[in-house]
C-alpha cells in the first residue's frame, strides 16, 4: 500500500518537525547550551520519514549519529529527544547518551550509533531474532555511504544473504563522507552493486521523493516479511548543512549547495501538495503545527531538571 | 558427583540452558557440524538443529554484532570466538557496543549476550593465538568477565553467565579443556562475583585464575613439603573482583602473591594489589608481589615460551623469596 495522498500533509508536517528540530538544536548549540557534537540531517528528511513510515512500530530500526530524523520519524517523542539534547533527566537516555545514541525500544528504535557501520549488524541481529521467534517483524537500518567501506558492512551483507534475514538496508548517500567527497574514497560511485554482488536485490532511488522512498521500503518490507530475505536500497539525497556543527564546508561550493536546495525534499513535497490542490494557507498551517510541536518540546526540555550526579552510576547493568 | 572434562562440563551447561530456555542459541566458527574445535559444542547441532546452533562465516565483528542485535531483540545468544586473540577483530562490537548500549540508552535496553573464548599459551601456538585479555576487558565498564579453572566452576559459571542478562566475557583456556574434575549432578550454578578458596593455608595468599590456578595449586603442594602452607584463591570472576574474600585471606596470612598468565604489566595482579593497599593497608608484613608473562610477544619454541609464561617453579621461587 503506497503512501496515499491523504497522508502527505502528515508527512509534510513530520518532515518540518524534523527540520525545525535541527534548526532549534543548531540555535541552542550556538548559544552554548548543548555540549558535545551535533550531526544535522537537514535535507535528508524524506529518507527518514519515507523509510520509517513504511514499516511498523514493532519493526526494528538502527540508525547513525545523523539520526535525529530517523528516530523522530520512527516514533521517538520529540520532547524526550529535545530533553536529551539539553542533557536533562527527562531525555530519552536520561542525559547519558546525547545526540548520537537516541534509543527507544517501545517504537523499535534499537539505537543510533556513533561508530560508522556498527549498527548494521545490530539490525541484522534483530532480524535474526524475529526470524527465530517466528514473528514477522523486519529490521531497517540506515547508514551513510561512508559505511560501505567498513568491514562490518560487508560482513553483515554476507550474513544477511546466507541466513535470508528479514532486513532492509538503506544506504543514505548524501555524496559526502564527513568532509570528503565519497567518490574520491570509494571504488565505485554507486554503492548498490556491492550489495547486489552479495546476492540480494539492490536498487538506487531518488530518495528526496518521500513517496518513492516509502514505496521502495514498503516493497522491501513485504519481501522480508514473506521470507524473501534482505533488500538494499541506495537512497540518494543531499546534506544541506555541514557534517557537524563547526564544519566550515571548505570541500564544496556554495553554488552546489544552492542547486541542491532546489531539489530538497520539503520543497518538493510542498510542490506536490500544491499540485494535489492544497493551498499555501494549508501549507502554512501545517508548518505552524510543526513549529508548535517544537516549541512545546523546547519548553518541556528547558523546564526539565538536570540529572542528579549519582545517576551517572546507574543503568550500566540490567 | 560425576567426573567430567572441562569441555564436557561446558557442553552440559550449554545443553541444559538451551533445553530450559528457547531464547538461548549459539553461534561461532566450526561449532555446528564440527562440534567446536575443542569439542565444547559437540552434538548440540544434532539436538537443537541449525536454527539454534549456527556455524558462522569468519566474520567476528559481524556475528558478534548480530549477537548483540539478537540480544537487543529478546534472544540470549552465546557467541564463540575461536581464540581470544580474535576478540580484537570484534573489539568495537564488544567494547563500544555490547558494553555501552544499555548505558547510552539510559537503561531502556539490555544486551544479554555471552561471548566465550579461550585464552592462553603453553602449546606453542604463537603470539597471535596465545594471548590473555582479561585485564583489558575487565577495565571496560559494562562487561562482566569470568574465567573458571575447573570443570565444576566452568559449568556453574556458564549457566550463570547465560542467565545474567548482561554482556559476559566467558574465558576458557586451551589447556584446560581436557582436564578432569568432579561436577555436582543436577542443577548446579556458581555465582558471578564470588572467588573460591581452593586451598586453605596460613602462610601466604596466592591469588590466581584459569590455567595458572592449577600451577598455583601445584606450587602449593611443593611449598607444603618445605613447610610453607599457601592459601590458594581462585578468582573465578575477574570483574567484578571479590576483594572481600581476598582481604579476609590476606588479613590471616599477611602475605600476597598474585599470579596470572597474562602479561604482568598493567595486569589484574596490579589491580588486586592496589586495592589491597587501599582497603587493608596494614595487613601485609612484606610487599605484595605479582607474577605474569614477561613483556614480549609469546614465542613458539618450548624453552622460549616457558621463559615467558609463569611456571609452577616461578611461583615456588617467588613465595620462597617472600617468606
Amino acid at each position: 500500500m503506497p503512501l496515499s495522498p491523504d497522508r502527505l500533509p502528515d508527512a509534510y508536517r513530520q518532515m518540518l518537525i524534523i527540520r525545525k528540530f535541527e534548526e532549534t538544536v543548531r540555535n541552542l548549540y550556538q548559544q552554548g547550551r548543548i555540549r558535545g557534537s551535533f550531526h544535522p540531517c537537514v535535507g535528508q528528511e524524506a529518507v527518514a520519514v519515507g523509510g520509517c513510515w513504511a514499516v511498523r512500530q514493532g519493526d526494528f530500526m538502527t540508525c547513525t549519529y545523523r539520526g535525529h530524523g530517523h528516530a523522530i520519524a520512527k516514533g521517538l517523542s520529540v520532547r524526550a529527544a529535545m530533553a536529551e539534547m539539553l542533557g536533562k533527566a527527562t531525555g530519552c537516555s536520561k542525559g547519558k547518551g546525547g545526540s548520537m545514541h537516541f534509543t527507544d525500544p517501545s517504537v523499535g528504535l534499537l539505537g543510533a550509533n556513533a561508530i560508522v557501520a556498527a549498527g548494521i549488524p545490530h539490525a541484522a541481529g534483530a532480524a535474526l531474532a524475529s526470524q527465530m521467534q517466528k514473528k514477522d517483524a523486519v529490521a531497517l537500518t540506515f547508514f551513510g555511504e561512508g559505511a560501505v567501506n567498513q568491514g562490518v558492512y560487508h560482513e553483515t551483507l554476507n550474513l544477511a544473504v546466507i541466513w535470508k534475514l528479514p532486513l532492509i538496508l538503506v544506504c543514505e548517500n548524501n555524496l559526502y563522507s564527513e568532509m570528503t567527497p565519497s567518490h574520491e574514497t570509494t571504488s565505485q560511485a554507486e554503492t548498490y552493486p556491492r550489495a547486489a554482488a552479495y546476492g540480494m536485490p539492490a536498487v538506487r532511488i531518488d530518495a528526496n521523493d518521500v513517496e518513492l522512498m516509502y514505496a521502495t521500503v514498503e516493497e522491501a518490507a513485504a519481501r522480508a516479511r514473506s521470507g524473501g530475505g534482505p533488500t538494499y536500497i541506495e537512497a540518494m539525497t543531499y546534506r544541506l548543512w555541514g557534517h557537524m556543527m563547526g564544519d566550515p564546508e571548505v570541500y564544496r561550493t556554495k553554488e552546489e549547495v544552492a542547486r541542491a536546495r532546489e531539489n530538497e525534499p520539503v520543497t518538493r513535497l510542498a510542490r506536490r501538495l500544491k499540485e494535489l490542490g492544497h493551498s499555501a494557507r494549508d501549507l502554512a498551517q501545517w508548518e505552524a503545527e510543526a513549529e508548535a510541536v517544537i516549541a512545546d518540546a523546547l519548553q518541556f526540555a528547558e523546564s526539565s531538571p538536570a540529572p542528579k550526579p549519582e545517576e551517572a552510576f546507574t543503568d550500566v547493568f540490567a | 558427583m560425576t567426573t567430567l572434562t572441562y569441555a564436557q562440563a561446558l557442553n552440559d551447561a550449554l545443553r541444559e540452558e538451551m533445553r530450559a530456555d528457547p531464547r538461548v542459541f549459539i553461534m561461532g566458527e566450526d561449532i555446528g557440524h564440527h562440534g567446536g574445535i575443542f569439542r565444547v559444542t559437540n552434538s548440540l547441532l544434532d539436538e537443537f538443529g541449525p536454527e539454534r546452533v549456527r556455524d558462522t562465516p569468519i566474520s567476528e565483528a559481524g556475528f558478534v554484532g548480530l549477537g548483540i542485535g539478537a540480544a537487543l531483540a529478546g534472544m540470549r545468544p552465546v557467541v564463540e570466538l575461536l581464540f581470544m586473540d580474535f576478540a580484537l577483530v570484534a573489539a568495537d562490537q564488544i567494547v563500544n557496543q555490547a558494553a555501552k548500549l544499555r548505558y547510552m540508552a539510559g537503561g531502556t535496553v539490555s544486551v544479554p549476550i555471552v561471548i566465550r573464548a579461550q585464552q592462553g599459551g603453553g602449546r606453542g601456538n604463537g603470539a597471535q593465538h596465545s594471548q590473555s585479555f582479561e585485564a583489558w576487558l575487565a577495565q571496560v565498564p559494562g562487561l562482566i568477565v569470568v574465567a573458571p579453572a575447573t570443570p565444576a566452576d566452568a559449568k556453574g559459571l556458564l549457566k550463570s553467565a547465560i542467565r545474567a542478562g548482561n554482556p559476559v566475557i566467558f574465558i576458557e583456556h586451551k589447556l584446560l579443556y581436557n582436564t578432569k574434575g568432579e561436577v555436582p549432578e543436577g542443577e548446579h550454578t556458581i555465582p558471578i562475583g564470588k572467588a573460591d578458596v581452593k586451598r586453605v593455608g596460613r602462610d601466604i595468599t596466592i591469588v590466581s585464575f584459569s590455567r595458572t590456578l592449577l600451577f598455583a595449586l601445584e606450587a602449593a603442594e611443593q611449598l607444603s613439603q618445605q613447610g610453607v602452607e599457601a592459601e590458594v584463591i581462585d578468582l573465578r570472576t575477574i570483574e567484578p573482583l571479590d576483594m572481600e574474600t581476598i582481604i579476609q585471606s590476606v588479613k590471616g596470612t599477611a602475605r600476597l602473591l598474585v599470579v596470572h598468565e597474562s602479561h604482568a604489566n598493567c595486569g589484574i595482579g596490579a589491580e588486586i594489589i592496589a586495592r589491597v593497599y587501599e582497603q587493608a593497608p596494614d595487613a601485609l608484613v612484606t610487599p605484595a608481589r605479582r607474577l605474569g608473562a614477561k613483556q614480549v610477544p609469546i614465542p613458539v619454541a618450548e624453552p622460549l615460551e616457558n621463559a615467558v609464561l609463569p611456571q609452577p617453579a616461578d611461583i615456588v621461587k617467588a613465595v620462597q623469596a617472600m617468606m
